[in-house]
């Protein structure tokens, strides 16, 4: 009666059933790579399959992270893929002007230069959907669309290459043997999490999401909260987009953080988040963007064909997405679990499920 | 070239583009020089596909040399990756009867009818870089461009050269980073590969792994990380673009391994940034893929305008660089 209740307690807490599928994807990989768990030294730094998902993961744990909060409010940011290529753009593009690229006040100009601009397409989003009151699939649009052509327009069409030592830190470099960008993205969750969950701006959050007008009218700023979470959606893109273009110490225009935005919303879902806005999880945010990292790497070492990638990426997110909806669980596990299920375990059921049916209605 | 995929996205960024700002169309600029229809001078009408890559400004900059050079009037128009804007250009280079039309076009289907009224007027259409579906076959004179499937076997041709070098005995463990996924050079590319290796490799040459890195270099460094792991005994890698050679050798590094000798690298393109990487030690050939195609289609507009007769596909003049050739070669690359 215990381990099943305690079994019942577990599996409905909403990082259960991201995590268990995280678990599945790494074990999958063993038969395929044996040695996929472990990780050794290399050049002075950790190395290894593990320390990779996390190194080409964090781009997208941060922009999905800061898509968190945007849809809590029950918004959405489209412009963070342009937004990531802007600033990766930006910031090479102004380095690759300096005599010397190595100079760290240069690389720090660069990099603030970049989050300025990111700062800006935040604010011209949140301006777009708090002031103006454009659905924000639409307002975000705009810069998704026209973002990526300016990113163009900075690199003029090509791949700028950057060959700056400190640059290629915050993406690509290492230190205390980690990925440096694990660190970074350790400070903006933590940030994040304090923030939302330390103080009542998680709940201001919540509130303007579950309903925006209401909580203007007990007194709360929604406008003001919902510009703050687009500024910082942009920024985390921003951020993002150094790493991405960091990593591969190059700017891409047209390709950097293409379709991330997707990916990142994915991640969002899969962590528990609703699209409806009202109730978020970081940490569920966090999980379901290694999952999506994880699923690439799973893809690429055991071997999927190319033409079918997408497919099998398409199945394990359906399987995730059905996993995570309660009626799906209560229509297959629900049935097979009575058959199985032993006399007391079944009234248990039913005396649980009873009262929340008279509440629904 | 090594940039399909883009075009692909680009053109779906400027659909979307289009939608919201609908009435953003571009004015073609066909209707700039004087129609000098009574001078000597060929005019020639030449619409691009649009800028979406390095590769294709390379190649609109040599075309617009190469014109400027020959002495031809040049009426340059960018289609910005829509088959509209291509066709309404080059209604307006019939209308304004220039001697010889070349267009890179935007999709392959859908130019009989556009095409037929070029024919009508007896001006005769060069295509450049890429290949159209027609009907009828008169409808164009002749392709100039690249022979991916050939540039596969000449990838294959020079590796055999590149272990010959490194002195390379015992099994040969091939990773290939493919291109986009279902675009023509990456599908080519790996034919033209396969077909010089089951001819005179059979036994010895295998692919291991192969996966696509979506001609970037981002995705080129994420998937040799990954196969590095799953297969720590690859000795050779064969890249669909330089780009994704660049991605890659970063991934060998940070695996503690050295591009260009634990790992032989062949890749395909020859840009700038190869050829760096090449003089560096750590790609070891590089097959070309030439943009540069303007002196080129200089010459056969010419041909076609004196009337001459010329092959159905005249294929671009591209050079196989070796290790040794790559710092002599470097400051000749344009893109």
């Amino acid at each position: 009666m215990t381990t099943t209740s305690r079994w019942r307690a577990l599996t409905h807490h909403q990082l259960f059933w991201p995590v268990a599928v995280l678990v599945v994807l790494l074990l999958v990989n063993i038969p395929f790579t044996p040695d996929f768990f472990s990780i050794r030294m290399s050049d002075g730094h950790l190395y290894g399959s593990l320390v990779s998902i996390v190194l080409f993961g964090s781009p997208l744990i941060l922009v999905a992270v800061g898509m968190t909060l945007v849809i809590a409010t029950g918004g959405i940011d489209l412009s963070v893929g342009a937004v990531v290529a802007i600033a990766g753009a930006l910031a090479c593009s102004y380095m690759s002007g300096q005599a010397d690229q190595n100079a760290l006040s240069g690389v720090l100009l660069a990099m603030g230069l970049a989050l300025l601009a990111a700062l800006v397409c935040g604010l011209w989003n949140g301006f777009l959907v708090a002031r103006m009151g454009i659905q924000p699939i639409i307002a975000t649009l705009i810069i998704m669309v026209a973002g990526r052509g300016v990113a163009q327009l900075i690199t003029d069409g090509q791949i700028i290459t950057v060959n700056s030592e400190p640059y290629k830190l915050i993406g690509g470099g290492y230190w205390l043997t980690l990925p440096f960008s694990i660190f970074v993205v350790a400070v903006v969750v933590a940030v994040t999490v304090a923030l939302t969950r330390r103080t009542a701006l998680g709940l201001l959050v919540e509130s303007v999401g579950g309903n925006a007008e209401a909580s203007r009218l007990v007194g709360i700023r929604s406008r003001r909260i919902k510009i703050m979470v687009y500024v910082f959606c942009a920024l985390c893109a921003g951020i993002a987009g150094l790493m991405i273009s960091s990593n591969t110490s190059a700017a891409d225009g047209n390709n950097a953080g293409l379709w991330i935005e997707l990916d990142a919303i994915l991640a969002v879902v899969i962590g528990g988040t609703s699209l409806l806005g009202g109730r978020f999880s970081i940490g569920g945010t966090v999980v379901g963007a290694l999952v999506i990292q994880t699923l690439t790497t799973t893809i690429y070492t055991i071997g999927v064909p190319t033409q079918t990638n997408l497919v099998f990426k398409a199945v394990v997110v359906i399987v995730v997405c059905l996993l995570q909806s309660p009626k799906f669980r209560a229509k297959v596990f629900g049935t097979k679990g009575r058959g199985r299920a032993t006399g007391p375990a079944e009234t248990a059921a039913v005396a649980e499920a009873a009262p929340k049916m008279e509440v629904s209605r | 070239m090594l940039n399909r995929r883009n075009f692909i996205a680009a053109a779906v960024g400027v659909a979307a583009a289009g939608g919201l700002a609908a009435c953003a169309k571009k004015e073609d600029s066909a209707s700039n020089t004087s129609g000098s229809s009574g001078d000597k001078a060929i005019t020639l009408g030449f619409s691009q596909v649009g800028a979406e890559s390095g590769w294709r400004t390379a190649n609109t900059d040599s075309v617009k040399e190469a014109a400027k050079e020959a002495g031809y009037t040049l009426k340059f128009s960018d289609a910005q990756q829509k088959q509209e804007n291509q066709i309404s250009a080059i209604r307006s280079f019939i209308a304004q009867n220039v001697d010889v039309i070349a267009f890179s076009p935007v999709v392959v289907t859908g130019w009989d009818a556009v095409l037929k009224e070029a024919k009508a007027k007896k001006i005769p259409v060069v295509l450049t870089d890429r290949s159209v579906e027609t009907s009828d076959e008169s409808l164009y004179v002749t392709l100039v461009g690249s022979d991916f499937t050939d540039e596969g076997r000449r990838a294959a041709k020079i590796l055999e050269k590149v272990l010959e070098k490194a002195g390379h005995k015992g099994a040969v463990k091939i990773a290939q980073l493919e291109g986009t996924t279902g675009a023509a050079p990456a599908i080519e590319r790996a034919k033209g590969f396969k077909e010089v290796m089951d001819a005179d490799h059979k036994d010895d040459w295998k692919i291991v792994v192969s996966q696509t890195g979506d001609f970037t270099r981002a995705g080129g460094k994420q998937v040799m990380a990954a196969f590095l792991e799953s297969n720590p005994d690859i000795n050779v890698l064969f890249a669909h673009n330089d780009d994704m050679a660049i991605g890659a050798i970063q991934s060998i590094e940070a695996a503690g391994k050295k591009p260009g000798k634990d790992i032989l690298i062949v890749s395909i393109d020859g840009v700038k940034d190869g050829f760096v990487a090449m003089s560096e030690g750590k790609i070891n050939a590089i097959v070309e893929c030439n943009p540069l195609l303007g002196p080129q289609l200089m010459e056969v507009v010419k041909k076609v305008h004196d009337g001459e007769s010329v092959e159905r596909w005249i294929k671009t003049k591209e050079g196989d660089f070796m290790q040794d050739q790559a710092e002599a070669e470097l400051p000749n690359r344009k893109y």
